[in-house]
């Protein structure tokens, strides 16, 4: 892997190349440059430059010369060099340059494939190389998801006892051969021994219920604090949901390690241990993490991908997509949701391949089986008993619910995560989810519903009551006519029963507590989704509501509302469809999902009958949380990180010109431009030190500021870098040119410094007198990271995103200064 | 790393098939029939290992608590699931993520506990710096390795991959700062 040519890397000999770009921090003030790009010969190389093609990433030549083809004559020695063409940490990329690199490439590539058979080849491989990556992001993603739910399953049942016949089996799995399973007591097994069997003998009685008590929060504490510890010391990435992270990098941010091999191991890990400790999280936002780490890491496989940022954002969109159909085991589901929640940029090209990863990805878990029955999720519902115009009464009512909550939920958890962020209680992170994890096992064993995870509750509470279930929830009374009406075993409407009461009271609290609970642990230092607990806080409310109108049904079927469709004896009411609907209502209040929400519940379902409650129910539910704030569960996470995130979605109503944003303001300083010629090497680093600009316009002449155009600041200290290394004779009085050809200098002056090849010949301009709301469409659609404002063809200012986003704060009167980061 | 990427990915769909061949175990397939209460008998749970087209409530259903006439009224009400699981890869996966998360936990306790002793003893005091910008965090020998490599010649392999533990400290080091002490990303 290491490059025999010119550019072996690092400046300070204790370089070797590795190929993991992403980890790869190149920090150009200091006295290492580790270059990492260096690994393939480029499949374009054209003549002349053959003993310098050897490692350069010809990609990068490209940079800048938009339109420009391999015919332009440059200087060999300004042939690019590693690290021109990359970015910083925490930088935003160049969609622009990145998009004509690739085009540039893929024209190489055909028009070479004419000449030779190898040529041909070559580019079938690199057309087919894009699905082959899609296969394997989707193979690496389901094997994780399946391990990571048969783990999580084993670790969960963990906490209330082992299995005799092989410790890896769950309780489930414990029983499943076991004949001593009752009718009543369905979990029941003598090869299943809670933890006060063990210890004390008896599984009665008050000594056990404190033993089994009290193993419950060890075994909770013990779990959170390996989580929370292998987070911190080795991959402190790896903690929260993951997607407000990932929708910056696919708007163009750059996280270095975000979705490297370390973070996803331990995401891995450390979100079964989060999962299995009785934390009120879910895992489908980490599991969007890890699938994109997946296709992060295999993107380094194949040169197109690695090379070039804009495409891999494209492979990164597909595992999103993947992530969701793996947690939800809904395709299009995922892909509608990659669409409309994640991605930035989504041609049409990548819905294809995300669906055909999403369903790869789906295969793969099927076949993994990690719950028996070939089902891919635990709560697969299949009911199909019909509902009456009628009931869309409370269905909107459930929305309505929905939509308080979420926003109630987004402004008390936004306002517990600022709060960890400025005060003295995120200086102990691993204390918190120690006493979150603590007092969530305290709250939640005596409550049988808090008690089990949370996929087990929604999947008990969109359970619709037949006559082979036995549980609480199912707890209705026989009618005194005992002849068994209903079809199969859909039972008609039924008076509740005690245990039915019993059930309403423990799920109230239940409501109550994950109401309460959920806010505080979203947001710890360790793996926690929220998809899960919203959910359940739904269907919570929803089953409430649903047996309620089922009661009232039964002991009021004479009145006009019930009585055209729901005579007595009749099965009208199902309580399951409204814990569904619940479901959704307050995901979609919490997250603003519309379709990918409505497409998830039924592919979860299976149940197409159920699209309109649910779309009333989403929709209720988005009008009334957007009434009290537009914002998402994650787009206020970035807003609260200061990510330089522009929405794409926002409306920008504001009646501002260009010349009102640029830079320089009236007060400042005027503009650092370099000229194209006259500059010396050593004015251009003074220049370059003593300003943090990440670019610089070039013109004509500093009386006529007639643009040339624009070069990075990275790339120009790399530039300079190099040649005072390598190339003979630049000292600090040589003179740095951006023409195409050197002027006539005397014969003793030291030579020129040309640096043609990494100026940007065709940057964009607007006028000062450029509506604001056309200029932030140009930004947005274009991926633009700056944009150079000229007045009469005369160069005024520069407006970058940056600025943008805190005029955007300034106008809603938020804080101009939170919009972190270049 | 690449080709290491390449076995992985290998390894993960060999993973897949495998278990899809593991799952024919005959211990590891049941079908499961539910009766409901009937008249004054009891709800039941009758499990058998048979296959898939033996799955009904006659073949599973033993002993059958009803007589004759009855027993196609009591077959109707219940309800008979084949169900497969593979427990060679519930066995693979458990002992695969405990292995991992053993060998995180030791190598955690090595790079907090024993190497600093181990250092400490092999170098004494006098020759390590204290990197005092590291606040918060424990890096007091962080030239070690200059140290070492300046005092015997040690195999290129040795090195490199001190030199890149080194450089992943360091990043990790980088990350905690944001996350952990600045929380400039992730809140």
């Amino acid at each position: 892997m290491e490059n025999p040519g010119y550019c072996t890397g690092s400046f300070d000999g204790l370089h070797h190349p590795s190929d993991d770009d992403d980890d790869e921090m190149v920090d150009i003030a200091g006295a290492t440059l580790d270059f990492s790009t260096t690994d393939d010969v480029p499949p374009l190389s054209t003549g002349g430059y053959e003993e310098y093609s050897s490692g350069s990433s010809s990609s990068s030549r490209a940079a800048g010369m938009n339109g420009n083809g391999p015919t332009k004559l440059v200087d060999p020695l300004e042939d690019p060099l590693p690290g021109v063409g990359t970015y910083e940490d925490f930088n935003t990329i160049d969609w622009v340059r990145e998009k004509s690199k690739d085009r540039d490439r893929h024209r190489e590539i055909t028009n070479k494939s004419r000449q030779s058979t190898v040529a041909l080849l070559h580019s079938v491989s690199d057309a087919f190389s894009g699905w082959l990556l899609m296969l394997l992001v989707g193979l690496m993603s389901g094997a994780l998801a399946g391990g990571i739910d048969i783990a999580a399953h084993w670790l969960t049942d963990m906490k209330g006892g082992v299995c005799l016949i092989g410790f890896w089996f769950n309780h489930e799995h414990c029983c499943w051969k076991s004949n001593e399973t009752t009718f009543q007591e369905r979990d029941q097994c003598p090869q299943w021994q809670s933890w006060a069997e063990l210890i004390t003998g008896t599984s009665e009685g008050a000594f056990a219920y404190i033993v089994n008590y009290l193993m419950y929060i060890f075994w909770a504490l013990l779990f959170s604090f390996l989580a929370v510890t292998l987070v911190r010391a080795f991959a402190p990435y790896a903690c929260g949901s993951g997607i407000p992270e990932i929708k910056t990098i696919l708007s163009g941010f750059i996280i270095r390690g975000y979705l490297g091999k370390w973070t996803l191991i331990i995401k891995t890990i450390t979100l079964v241990l989060a999962v299995s400790s009785g934390l009120s999280l879910g895992k489908e936002g980490p599991l969007v993490h890890v699938a994109c780490c997946c296709a992060n890491i295999l993107c380094h496989l194949f040169t197109k991908y690695r090379k070039n940022e804009a495409k891999r954002r494209e492979v990164l969109s597909a595992a999103a997509a993947v992530g969701v159909s793996v947690a939800f085991g809904a395709p299009i589901g995922g892909v509608l949701f990659s669409l409309e929640e994640v991605s930035y940029y989504f041609p049409l090209k990548t819905l294809w391949r995300s669906f055909f990863a999403a369903l790869v990805a789906a295969f793969t878990l099927r076949s993994i089986n990690p719950f028996g029955n070939s089902r891919l999720v635990l709560f697969y519902v299949e009911f199909h008993a019909p509902w009456h115009l009628v009931e869309l009464a409370p269905f909107i009512l459930l929305g309505i619910f929905g939509g308080l909550w979420g926003a109630l939920f987004i402004k008390a958890n936004i306002a517990w995560c600022r709060r960890r962020k400025t005060t003295r209680l995120g200086h102990y992170p691993v204390i918190e989810v120690l006493v979150v994890a603590a007092l969530t096992a305290l709250l939640a064993y005596p409550n049988s519903y808090t008690r089990m995870s949370g996929a087990e509750l929604i999947s008990e509470l969109f359970n619709d009551c037949s006559l082979l279930d036995s549980s609480q929830l199912c707890g209705y009374e026989q009618p005194a006519n005992t002849s068994e009406t209903g079809v199969g075993n859909s039972l008609a409407d039924r008076p509740a029963g005690k245990g039915l009461y019993t059930a309403l009271w423990q799920l109230a609290l239940a409501l109550v507590f994950k109401m309460m609970i959920t806010v505080i642990t979203f947001g710890m230092k360790v793996p926690s989704g929220l998809f899960i607990p919203s959910m359940a806080v739904g269907a919570i409310a929803g089953r409430l509501l649903g047996v309620g109108m089922e009661q009232l049904a039964y002991y009021n079927h004479d009145s006009f509302i019930f009585k055209g469709w729901c005579s007595p004896g009749a099965d009208c009411i199902t309580p399951g469809l409204y814990a569904m609907v619940g479901a959704a209502a307050c995901l979609g209040g919490v997250t603003r999902m519309t379709v990918s929400l409505v497409v998830i519940m039924f592919e979860l379902t299976g149940g197409l009958e159920y699209i309109v409650p649910l779309m009333a129910a989403t929709m209720t539910s988005k009008w009334v949380a957007d009434a009290f704030g537009r914002e998402g569960i994650y787009e206020a996470h970035i807003r609260l990180n200061g990510y330089p995130f522009l929405e794409p979605k926002e409306e920008f109503d504001h009646s501002s010109l260009a010349v009102d944003v640029m830079r320089p303001r009236r007060s400042d300083p005027a503009l650092a431009v370099l000229t194209q010629e006259g500059m010396t090497v050593g004015e251009v680093e003074a220049l370059v030190e003593s300003t943090h600009y990440s670019g610089f316009p070039v013109v004509v002449s500093q009386e006529s500021q007639r643009l040339v155009g624009f070069v990075l600041r990275r790339d120009l200290l790399i530039s300079i870098d190099n040649a005072r290394k390598r190339q003979e004779g630049v000292v600090s009085a040589s003179q740095v040119v951006f023409t195409e050809h050197a002027p006539s200098q005397a014969p003793d002056a030291p030579p020129p410094l040309r640096l043609r090849g990494i100026m940007d010949l065709s940057p964009f301009t607007v006028t000062d007198h450029t509506p604001m709301d056309i200029t932030v469409d140009i930004f947005r659609k274009l991926g633009l990271r700056q944009c150079l404002v000229t007045h009469n063809g005369r160069l005024l200012g520069i407006i970058t995103k940056k600025d943008i986003l805190k005029h955007m704060a300034q106008i809603a009167n938020r804080d101009p200064d939170s919009i972190l980061f270049n | 790393m690449k080709t290491m990427f390449v076995i992985e990915a290998f390894s993960l769909a060999c993973f897949v098939l495998l278990s899809q061949v593991t799952a024919k175990n005959s211990e590891d397939i049941r079908c499961k029939c539910i009766c409901p209460p009937y008249r004054d008998i009891a709800g039941q749970i009758y499990k058998q290992n048979v296959s898939l087209k033996d799955c009904n409530c006659l073949h599973v259903v033993e002993p059958m608590p009803v007589d004759g006439k009855d027993v196609e009224a009591y077959c109707l009400r219940c309800e008979c699931k084949y169900e497969e699981r593979s427990s060679g890869t519930i066995k693979f996966t458990i002992i695969m993520y405990l292995s991992i998360l053993g060998l995180l936990l030791l190598y955690m306790v090595y790079l907090t506990l024993l190497e600093p002793m181990l250092k400490r003893r092999l170098f004494g005091h006098s020759q390590l710096i204290q990197s005092d910008d590291d606040v918060g965090d424990q890096q007091p020998f962080a030239n070690a390795h200059n140290v070492l490599s300046r005092s015997h010649s040690r195999p290129n392999m040795l090195n490199k991959v001190e030199h890149a533990q080194q450089r992943w400290r360091r990043q990790v080091q980088e990350q905690r700062k944001s996350v952990f002490d600045r929380h400039v990303v992730l809140s």
